[in-house]
């Protein structure tokens, strides 16, 4: 037998990579338009928790997702440079990705590493915000994306704001790799219920908002600004601080939020 | 080795001859999975899935593989199983695989599958060694399970979600115990566990000296 020739061991070798390979690559084209689908179900989904439109843990078939998706929520694209809308001949909103275009070199900018709180080194230069609309048409809260940094992994979330941009309404996290228990709390709908109703900016205009170390005292002068630590987690807690200080900075949706402070552009798609 | 029966086969790995308890072998994962008692059954079936298709597939060739390079033919069909399960997931599971996120890659540095794969399918027809996979798959599940129920029940208070305990955060009486979400706490439980299994089947105690 010359189960051990070299001719042999070459044969079986490159007999079983191609088998494998076009196993492994058929289950990844084949089951791609699927597994896209979920993420974009997922992130829709996901928009409307941190609206507040369905609730946590709530079954909501894909159908009652992407109606209630197309009626109340309209997703813009904005320049986070200018903070001013795109025109649909610049980026085309239905075929752009978000996620994709941060790591792009062309669609996206390094971050100057003094400006990088988040730790994601580069950032896109066009940024979804998915506005909610109410039944009157009017707007009614802004749902921005956000990512960064925590202890092991990149969080992804959205975090929704009343509509004049200070207020928050609630936040998510529909992506991330933080240890089950500890930094994995960020999904849990009791910490996340502390977030609604909380100030992102003080009267001059500084970002305030920010997640404590241990739980904060009803007395606290700043109880309008903190939110509750995680405990047994505070590098994923600082990590969420950090993500929303820069996402909510200069450097990401500052523009965008300056131009809403500005009363006569309070109403944008008036 | 005397020829064994299809039924011993598939039922020695769970309590007889655990890969887990006795063998003492994937334990790695064993403390990354269990947090809680979700991810331990979706890593469990992932397991028993990979571990009978990769035994299966080894013996089916296994008189064609050359001694030489048989670890790597070995480990290159189950990577290949285990991308093929996080495709699946993926695409059909997607709250389950978002779950289990790395741990699902992680199945194939998981030594209970390499070991039967060398151990049994190596030298066994592929039906029997597909038993012998998916049994020893079943046994680690077991230990899977256990260590996820208790870590889950007394390190969140809750089970599949569902509170038990009113945890002490939210205005219950229980105060979580934070050591049983840190992988520590899982080679407690398998510790224990090993010990109530060999006190039940003495024979299973290692000799002295």
């Amino acid at each position: 037998m010359k189960r051990d020739s070299t001719v042999q061991t070459l044969v079986v070798a490159t007999m079983l990579c191609v088998v494998c390979s076009v196993i492994v690559a058929g289950a990844a084209v084949g089951l791609r338009p699927r597994q896209q689908a979920n993420k974009r179900l997922d992130k829709k989904k996901n928009v409307l928790i941190a609206a507040g439109l369905i609730q946590e843990g709530q079954v909501a078939s894909q159908q009652v997702i992407d109606e209630k998706f197309t009626e109340n929520i309209r997703p813009v694209l904005i320049d986070l440079k200018t903070g001013k809308r795109v025109d649909a001949s610049i980026v085309n909103p239905d075929t752009y990705d978000q996620r994709v275009a941060a790591a792009d070199p062309k669609q996206s900018e390094p971050i100057a590493p003094a400006a990088d709180l988040a730790g994601i080194k580069r950032r896109e230069k066009y940024a979804f915000v998915y506005e909610v609309i109410d039944t009157g048409g009017t707007l009614e809260q802004l749902v921005l994306p956000i990512n960064g940094k925590g202890l092991w992994s990149t969080l992804y979330g959205f975090l929704a704001l009343d509509s004049d941009g200070s207020t928050v309404r609630g936040i998510t996290f529909y992506e991330h790799g933080e240890t089950a228990g500890l930094g994995a709390e960020v999904d849990n709908p009791k910490w996340k219920a502390i977030w609604p109703g909380k100030q992102v900016f003080d009267e001059s205009g500084k970002i305030r908002l920010e997640v404590v170390k241990g739980s904060v005292p009803p007395s606290s002068p700043n109880v309008q600004y903190e939110v509750d630590g995680l405990s047994g987690a505070t590098i994923t807690s600082k990590g969420v601080s950090n993500l929303i200080h820069y996402w909510l900075g200069p450097d990401a949706f500052g523009p965008f939020l300056d131009l809403l402070h500005q009363p006569k552009d309070a109403t944008p798609n008036a | 080795m005397p020829e064994m029966s299809a039924r011993e086969v598939l039922f020695d790995p769970i309590f007889r001859n655990n890969p887990i308890a006795l063998q003492v072998l994937g334990i790695c994962s064993a403390l990354a999975v269990t947090t809680k008692l979700e991810t331990s059954v979706a890593m469990a079936f992932s397991v028993i899935f990979v571990l009978g298709c990769s035994n299966a597939a080894v013996s089916l060739i296994r008189n064609y593989i050359p001694t030489n390079i048989r670890i790597i033919v070995q480990m290159t069909i189950i990577a290949s199983l285990v991308i093929v399960v996080d495709q699946l997931l993926r695409a059909f599971a997607f709250d389950a695989s978002k779950q289990m996120s790395v741990f699902v890659g992680l199945i194939i540095t998981n030594c209970i599958v390499m070991g039967r794969a060398e151990a049994f399918a190596m030298k066994h027809s592929p039906l029997i060694s597909a038993l012998d996979g998916i049994g020893n798959a079943i046994g680690y599940s077991l230990i899977l399970v256990v260590v996820g129920f208790v870590r889950e029940l007394f390190g969140s208070g809750t089970i599949w979600g569902h509170t038990i305990f009113p945890l002490s955060n939210d205005g219950g009486w229980y105060v979580a115990n934070g050591l049983l979400l840190l992988p520590p706490s899982a080679f407690f439980i398998i510790g224990f566990f090993i010990w109530v299994l060999r006190t039940f089947r003495p024979e299973q105690v290692e000799q002295e000296g």
